[in-house]
């Protein structure tokens, strides 16, 4: 079969690449760009672990087809840190204590910057519900509540 | 038809580690040559801090800030015999692996650090910040950097330790069946609160109040991760989660992930956590094993909190609405 070629902007980076036709954002990411941030947990667009920002909007990468993101921003946790500096959330997760194995994570991150990029202030409703559609085995959810809030208010103080 | 409200208890004693055919545990230290140290382990960390806590014991004996050990763990074909990373038993027999080892590599660095200092080795200390200093004497000092180059490069010395914990088999005995599973209990007690709906049979757990003895921790924020995120799996396994409802009859089962059903952050019951520090007599540094048995008390909590809320015992997991109504049910026809 015939490949299609797709091009994005990846992290700020122009990416291009032939790939099959039906093959998932998610597996053109890991296995054909490298970027294995978005982790594949159900593949059934249940879990929110392949969450990523596709133009400003929280989706998951398990369940958009690649060649649908032509033209595409795309933005992933492992885009994120600038320099070697950690993003706040990234920052305020790891002080918070908000992650044990680590494959929620970076969905989690995706889900609360989206929030955070919307609603700058969220209460603690507003976090619940923004990350409702991302599953946590190991952490009870409250530290990663508690990292977002903790973000939120980190960035609020330095736009003051 | 009415939502009624109950409160339930309960306390758990828990082993660490199991009977197994003997319980050992290796452990292999050594310096590199810039005097930093590297723990070998086939222990595995599956998130839950294993490395954290070995270069902590590991530095801890040593005499050396954390951050200059190294852990590598989990290949069991080349790494010393481990039993694995499950029944809460990595830090205490992995641990006390390791403080054997480390303090057979930090002999043999004082003894390099004696022959550089012409000083006999049991004058000597470490101040924890990468020095070993003559007691009494510090300005006579040796940074452990030198003390490796030393080691490696001029007195031909491996500045490396060996560590076994064997925790021997316990067979029963033949006229009590009395035997010694484990050396080392940790405790829990928790406290539920629930509001159950006899109309519907839906549970919501409204408070959860823990208190976790746990010997030291020695980490004590990741013990606070471990038992916050315990405590709601405990919660999960006692309403939610189940892979054969109608155990043994297979039917509606789930067949993947997607079937297991698991709370959501919408979820979450208001939790409280006490730690009680009550040192091990056998343990690393004290510690015993937290990481299962805090998510084992909420269970028979909240089966007493339904029981107070509704009279109903159900004694078989999940405690799901249909079991609920059921036993309503049967108490009603009785």
């Amino acid at each position: 079969m015939a490949k299609v070629p797709v091009q994005f902007t990846l992290n700020g980076a122009e990416k291009a690449e032939f790939i099959d036709s039906g093959t998932t954002l998610l597996h053109a990411l890991r296995d054909k760009i490298g970027d294995t941030s978005p982790k594949g947990g159900c593949h059934q667009g249940t879990c929110g672990a392949c969450s990523v920002i596709i133009d400003g909007e929280l989706r998951l990468s398990c369940l958009t087809l690649a060649e649908a993101c032509n033209g595409a921003t795309i933005t992933t946790t492992s885009g994120l840190s600038e320099g070697g500096v950690l993003h706040p959330l990234q920052r305020a997760f790891l002080d918070a204590f908000a992650t044990q194995c680590g494959f929620c994570t970076p969905g989690m991150i995706m889900a609360a910057k989206v929030l955070l990029d919307h609603t700058p202030n969220p209460s603690r409703e507003d976090v619940v519900e923004a990350l409702s559609g991302n599953i946590c085995r190991c952490t009870g959810y409250e530290p990663i509540i508690q990292a977002v809030l903790t973000a939120a208010r980190s960035n609020s103080q330095n736009a003051a | 038809m009415a939502i009624r409200r109950g409160r339930g208890v309960a306390a758990i004693n828990y082993p660490t580690g199991m009977n197994l055919g003997g319980d050992p545990t290796q452990a292999l230290v050594h310096s590199t040559p810039t005097g930093n140290f590297m723990v070998t382990l086939s222990s595995v960390d599956l998130g839950q801090g294993m490395k954290q806590i070995m270069a902590q014991i590991c530095a801890e004996t040593i005499g050396v800030p954390t951050d200059r050990v190294v852990v590598d763990t989990a290949d069991t074909d080349t790494g010393p015999h481990c039993m694995g990373t499950f029944a809460s038993r990595g830090t205490h027999r992995a641990g006390n692996a390791v403080i054997q080892a480390a303090r057979e590599a930090r002999q043999v660095m004082l003894e390099v650090a004696a022959e550089e200092l012409e000083v006999n080795a049991s004058d000597l200390e470490t101040d924890g910040q990468g020095n070993i200093l003559v007691k009494g004497a510090p300005q006579k000092s040796i940074s452990i950097f030198d003390v490796a180059l030393s080691a490696h490069f001029k007195r031909g010395r491996s500045i490396s330790g060996r560590g076994m914990f064997l925790i021997p088999r316990s067979y029963p005995e033949k006229e009590t069946g009395a035997m010694k599973p484990s050396t080392c209990y940790a405790h829990a007690c928790t406290v539920a609160e629930v509001e159950v709906d006899d109309e519907t049979g839906e549970v919501t757990v409204l408070t959860v109040k823990n208190v976790f003895e746990i010997g030291r921790a020695l980490n004590p924020k990741m013990v606070e991760q471990q038992l916050v995120g315990g405590s709601w799996m405990g919660i999960s396994h006692a309403l939610y989660e189940t892979t054969e409802p109608y155990y043994p009859n297979r039917d509606h089962g789930g067949t993947d992930f997607n079937q297991y059903l698991m709370p959501g952050p919408g979820d979450l019951a208001q939790t409280e956590i006490i730690v009680l520090e009550r040192p091990s007599a056998d343990g690393p540094y004290g510690a015993k094993g937290p990481g299962e048995m805090c998510a084992n008390p909420q269970i028979p909590a909240v089966a007493n909190a339904v029981f107070d809320a509704v009279g109903v015992r159900i004694d078989t997991l999940p405690i799901t609405p249909e079991r609920i109504l059921r036993a309503l049910k049967a108490q009603a026809s009785n």
